[in-house]
């Protein structure tokens, strides 16, 4: 099956078919000339916990109109930047990777600021959500209402990645 | 009109279950199905204030009209939100 742009999987994240894609040669576009990519890995401390492995739930026909409607926002933003997201559920363990994010773009700069205004994105309403099982303890990470339409949280996002 | 209910994380752990089906009066909004909900899981009262809503994988609000066969869906706030580091 051909590499989606946007996809929530079940299987092990490998951002190298994402860099592929997003530096293939396509006709009407520019050529990338700089793939920027984020992998994001299961931590073995949170919060002064040790953590033992994570399970990630997601509704998962809307997350993937979440990750479509970042790649839209990026997109809008850079118009010459190629993104690809996929982002894992089910049970993590330490040193897994959750989240891989390639953005290719003619030029490094506009690629580094895609990808990091993707990821905080990602965070900010992707409906996924993470049950932390540690030592002691298991506690569902709760950070702040999902909401695309939350104008301060997307400049927020856009800040980071513009920095 | 019976539409069916998603719930997810800890609103799913409260609900033991991911899914429903419930009755609601029309004409109906989200925060009505909403109320009925917090009256049989009195635990997820305190969720009043931070969950999103979706209608059939959309989001919406808790003014939203439901119809018949909709997918309502609660969501809690997520794991990164603003200013939140990654």
């Amino acid at each position: 099956m051909s590499v989606q742009p946007a996809a929530v999987v079940r299987t092990v994240l490998d951002v190298a078919p994402l860099v592929a894609l997003v530096s293939a040669a396509e006709p009407a576009a520019p050529g990338v000339g700089a793939v920027a990519t984020f992998v994001g890995l299961v931590r073995d401390q949170n919060v002064g916990r040790r953590v033992l492995y994570l399970d990630y739930e997601a509704y998962e026909p809307m997350a993937v109109k979440a990750l479509e409607r970042i790649r839209d926002e990026t997109a809008g933003r850079w118009p010459d930047v190629r993104l690809a997201i996929h982002h894992r559920i089910g049970r993590l363990h330490i040193g897994e990777a959750s989240v891989a994010i390639a953005a290719g773009s003619p030029h490094r700069a506009e690629a580094f600021a895609a990808c990091r205004y993707a990821i905080e994105r990602i965070k900010q309403i992707a409906p996924i959500w993470k049950h932390e099982y540690f030592e002691g303890g298991d506690v569902w990470i709760e950070g702040a209402t999902a909401d695309p339409d939350d104008v301060p949280a997307r400049e927020d996002a856009m800040r980071r990645a513009c920095v | 009109m019976r539409v069916t209910v998603r719930l997810f994380a800890r609103l799913r752990d409260i609900a033991r279950a991911g899914e429903l089906t419930r009755d609601v009066p029309e004409p109906a909004t989200i925060g009505v199905v909403w109320q009925d909900l917090v009256r049989e899981y009195p635990e997820m009262a305190r969720y009043g204030s931070s969950i999103s809503t979706a209608v059939n994988a959309e989001y919406a609000r808790m003014t939203t009209t439901v119809t018949e066969g909709d997918e309502v869906a609660f969501l809690p706030p997520v794991s990164g939100g603003r200013g939140q580091q990654v």
